[in-house]
């Protein structure tokens, strides 16, 4: 056993390798390399040699824990001006756009009276209203949700795409399955990364083969671990938020790759977005990559207040629709991932740069919320992060908070990244008092450049969430609702099966293929493993909390079944089953002990997770 | 005087990828075989561990990795297996599919391992998976020590130990659970290995480092392997199976035995 901890010392580290720190090693390792044998190109820690430049992936492999996406692909296409998307397994251009909006096929889902109205005239009007198969296809897509001429990726095969080009350079080196466990932060400075511990036990204590974190020390640390990564959420703790700002708004997205039937109309590029259901608040995509492969899925927000709001069963329930069944009837799932989204935007973006540190990408709030984009958005920041570092290099300034504030946030700020931001700041702040008002508010905010917005402010998931007597109302009498509890209780399971079923929904027809169950979903869809090792990342900070905690949204919001109902009806956490989407951190509804600006739930650092990269 | 340990290995599609077999323009390949993530064969990742375990103890020893893969996985694959021992890559371009002919992979492996610059004869261990996760003919390996004259071979070995006087103490699997003993004077043989004992080892991105500024190199000269037409398949298929998957933890054996005995009776 080593009781040592190594320390290696570097130039630059960076933690995550997504988007953002894609466009960050692109850019940086082109630079570097036109500067190889030049005092800019020279590391600082190990003079004679080139710039030591690293990242840490928390994941298995690069691209193996990230989702699909419908780009615009400006800032991409601007670092690959001749980007031939034949190049990337699974990439296609968008050709056809669709907004289609659902309407409930079956009585289950639970609309307000507003919105049963709004239906009743679609239904009313069906025969002069462009609308099939419970569904009415919206007339035009509106300018801010358009994608003309972007991209349709799956981002896991971009990621490794970009990876192997990253690589190819040979000035930066990127280390999958390496965690990091928290940023090292000395005199109100950070000073580099501590990889988690291998070898432990599942409470962190050492075992056989234990290797002490490495600390990784570095003069600039560029933090890319995106919406639920550690070094973000310590240093948003450490040193505060901008006035005004926080990291409230999230939604879960879960997808699937499908290999679409031989009857499929859909054509490659086709892109088409849903609203209306299941539920009003769940929105979901559909897009067509090529040799008829989709990639689709549903976000379920934040905002959504169901105490037993879970992806997967409602996204069973999304495929079903007739609109979209027709299209996926005998479809074979290849692939099935979640993970979580900051939806906060700018609202949500934290201090860009400090000593000895950058942050870019999602986790950074540069997701634009009006037109659902992150992507291109989150590889821009990394463009300009590498942009900023290597005028500073060749100018032989120091990567100081100044220095960065001017090479880095002065680029952000007169880009088209914060001018897009700014309109798309507000335009989800209606959601916070309901879907329609939601909706009127992104309509204003888009048509109008972001000059008008409707007012909402949101919550702490402990402050929103409802109870779910509340929830189901007479729905469900009080007595057989404490009998459902009991019942998952004993079996260790959610209660949002039963009260699903309870409400109204049918039962999923599985076919092995497309329609499985959870458990399938992770070993056929996700592929997901854990190696042994590691300490567990989920705790539980008050067993007391959470065993008087009645609804238990990480049991029911948990996108693999790691968490699940135990003895004492406290939750487990089986790390072999996490993939590391990250719901359950913003989805405790219990303040923590000592801070009620966390909650009782802590998410950290860990390996394993999803194995398939073609999500 | 130490050894020089060149161990054959290359990559595998990651456990529990759904792998379908197709008919492409070069004969039978992996559907999406370049979109799946990848690992070093398991079975090649013990020889590498057990390679590196032996270079630690005996002074002056070197290890080399010899991977016939296509480059581009092979590159991903490196940057996890790099970390975890300290070794250089000889790298050959080609198919790991496990569709290709065993002799000709085994004489592409030969052929790089002869080129290798500095080698000494007498002081080489050839290591390799005793079988392959994508080809279970345990084939490759005896080829490889044929075509390199190596007539000391064991396979299935679970363990190698050096003794005084430098003789090697092999443990070799054989029928009934039970193990061969066999001694040998020493270098040049031949280890196909079963599991060994080792485990894993931690990622160490200090030994990352360090080996990379070998490995992208290495990388970049592979040249491609010569692998011929190989054989003809006459059909490739999909075994029929249902997928009946429930996870279940803590239960005891019994139980399983008799689970599985009830599902194969049906």
């Amino acid at each position: 056993m080593s009781d040592d901890r190594q320390s290696l010392d570097v130039d630059i580290v960076c933690v995550g390798f997504g988007p953002a720190t894609g466009g960050f090693l692109t850019t940086l390792g082109r630079g570097l390399a036109a500067r190889a044998g030049t005092p800019a190109a020279e590391s600082r820690v190990a003079p004679g040699l080139p710039l030591q430049v690293t990242c840490f992936e928390r994941a298995d492999d690069i691209g193996t824990g990230v989702s699909g996406v419908v780009t615009r692909a400006r800032g991409i296409r601007a670092s690959f001006p001749d980007l031939d998307p034949a190049q990337i397994p699974m990439a296609a251009a968008v050709r056809h756009e669709t907004v289609a909006y659902l309407l409930d096929p079956g009585g289950a889902s639970r609309r307000s009276a507003a919105l049963r109205a709004v239906d009743a005239l679609l239904r009313a009007g069906r025969g002069v209203l462009p609308m099939r198969d419970h569904a009415v296809e919206l007339p035009y897509v509106p300018g801010f949700l358009r994608k003309d001429g972007g991209l349709i990726l799956s981002l896991g095969q971009f990621t490794q795409w970009v990876g192997s080009q990253v690589l190819a350079t040979g000035a930066v080196q990127v280390w999958p399955a390496s965690p990091v466990a928290q940023a090292l932060v000395e005199h109100g400075r950070v000073t580099g990364v501590r990889l988690v511990d291998q070898g432990a036990e599942r409470n962190g204590a050492p075992a056989a083969g234990y290797l002490p974190g490495m600390d990784v020390r570095a003069a600039l640390t560029v933090v890319g671990d995106g919406p639920v990564g550690v070094v973000g959420r310590q240093i948003d703790e450490q040193f505060g938020m901008p006035a005004g700002h926080a990291k409230r708004d999230w939604a879960i997205g879960m997808k699937m790759v499908v290999d679409l039937p031989e009857t499929c109309a859909l054509e490659p590029g086709s892109v088409l977005h849903t609203l209306g259901y299941p539920e009003p608040e769940i929105f979901g995509f559909l897009y067509v990559s090529g040799e008829r492969t989709a990639s689709l899925g549903i976000f379920v927000p934040s905002w959504f207040d169901s105490p037993v709001r879970t992806a997967y069963r409602y996204l069973q329930h999304w495929m079903r629709h007739p609109y979209l069944w027709r299209h996926l009837a005998g479809g074979r799932m290849r692939s099935w991932g979640a993970k979580s989204l900051q939806e906060s935007g700018r609202q949500g973006e934290p201090h860009l740069v400090g000593e000895g540190y950058a942050r870019i990408g999602e986790g950074s709030g540069s997701t634009n919320v009006l037109t659902g984009s992150g992507v291109d958005e989150a590889w821009t920041t990394g463009v300009q992060l590498a942009e900023g570092v290597l005028e500073l290099l060749d100018a032989g300034t120091p990567l100081t908070r100044e220095h960065l504030h001017r090479a880095y946030v002065a680029r952000r700020r007169a880009s088209w990244v914060e001018r897009e931001a700014r309109v798309a700041e507000r335009a989800r702040n209606g959601f916070h008092r309901g879907v329609v008002t939601g909706l009127v508010g992104m309509a204003l905010a888009g048509l109008a450049r972001g000059r008008l917005g409707l007012p909402g402010t949101a919550l702490r998931a402990q402050a929103r969430v409802r109870t779910l007597e509340d929830w189901v109302g007479n729905r469900i009498p009080a007595a057989e609702l404490e009998t459902l509890r009991r019942e998952a209780a004993t079996f260790g399971a959610g209660l949002h099966d039963a009260v699903m079923s309870r409400l109204g929904w049918p039962a999923i027809p599985y076919d092995g293929q497309l329609l499985v169950s959870h458990q399938d979903a992770l070993l056929m869809g996700g592929k997901v493993q854990a190696a042994p090792g590691f300490a567990d990342h989920v705790i539980f900070l008050d067993p007391a909390l959470c065993r008087d905690c009645r609804e238990k949204l990480c049991v029911e919001m948990c996108s693999g079944q790691a968490i699940t109902r135990g003895e004492d009806d406290l939750p487990v956490f089986d790390r072999e089953k996490c993939i590391h989407c990250g719901a359950c951190h913003w989805n405790c509804t219990r303040p923590a002990p000592e801070d009620p600006n966390r909650s009782n739930l802590q998410f950290r650092a860990g390996a394993g997770g999803l194995h398939s990269t073609e999500n | 005087m130490g050894y020089h340990i060149v161990v054959c290995g290359s990559l595998v599609p990651d456990p529990l990828q759904t792998l379908e077999p197709v008919q492409g323009p070069q004969g039978p390949a992996l559907k999406n075989e370049m979109m799946l993530p990848a690992v070093l064969d398991p079975w090649a990742s013990h020889a590498l561990y057990e390679a590196a375990h032996l270079a630690r103890t005996v002074a002056g020893s070197r290890v080399w990795l010899v991977s016939l893969g296509p480059k581009a996985k092979l590159q991903q694959v490196m940057m996890t297996v790099a970390q975890k021992a300290p070794f250089e890559l000889v790298a050959i371009d080609g198919s790991a599919s496990g569709f290709t002919d065993a002799a000709a992979v085994a004489g592409a492996l030969a052929d790089a391992i002869e080129a290798i610059p500095d080698l000494d004869r007498t002081r080489l261990l050839v290591f390799g998976g005793w079988e392959s996760a994508s080809r279970g003919a345990s084939a490759v390996m005896q080829i490889v020590g044929e075509r390199l004259g190596l007539v000391d071979q064991f396979q299935g070995v679970d363990a190698l130990t050096v003794e005084d006087g430098g003789a090697l103490r092999v443990l070799e699997r054989i029928e009934g659970g039970r193990h061969q003993v066999s001694t040998l004077a020493g270098p040049p043989a031949l280890f196909g290995w079963a599991t060994g004992h080792l485990g894993e080892p931690p990622n160490n991105p200090q030994i990352g480092m360090a080996n990379m500024r070998a490995i992208m190199p290495a990388l970049q000269r592979a040249k491609p392997a010569a692998l011929g037409a190989g054989p003809t398949f006459a059909r490739v298929s999909l075994p029929k199976q249902t997928r009946q998957t429930r996870v279940v933890k803590d239960l005891a054996v019994d139980a399983i035995a008799k689970e599985i005995v009830d599902w194969i009776k049906g």
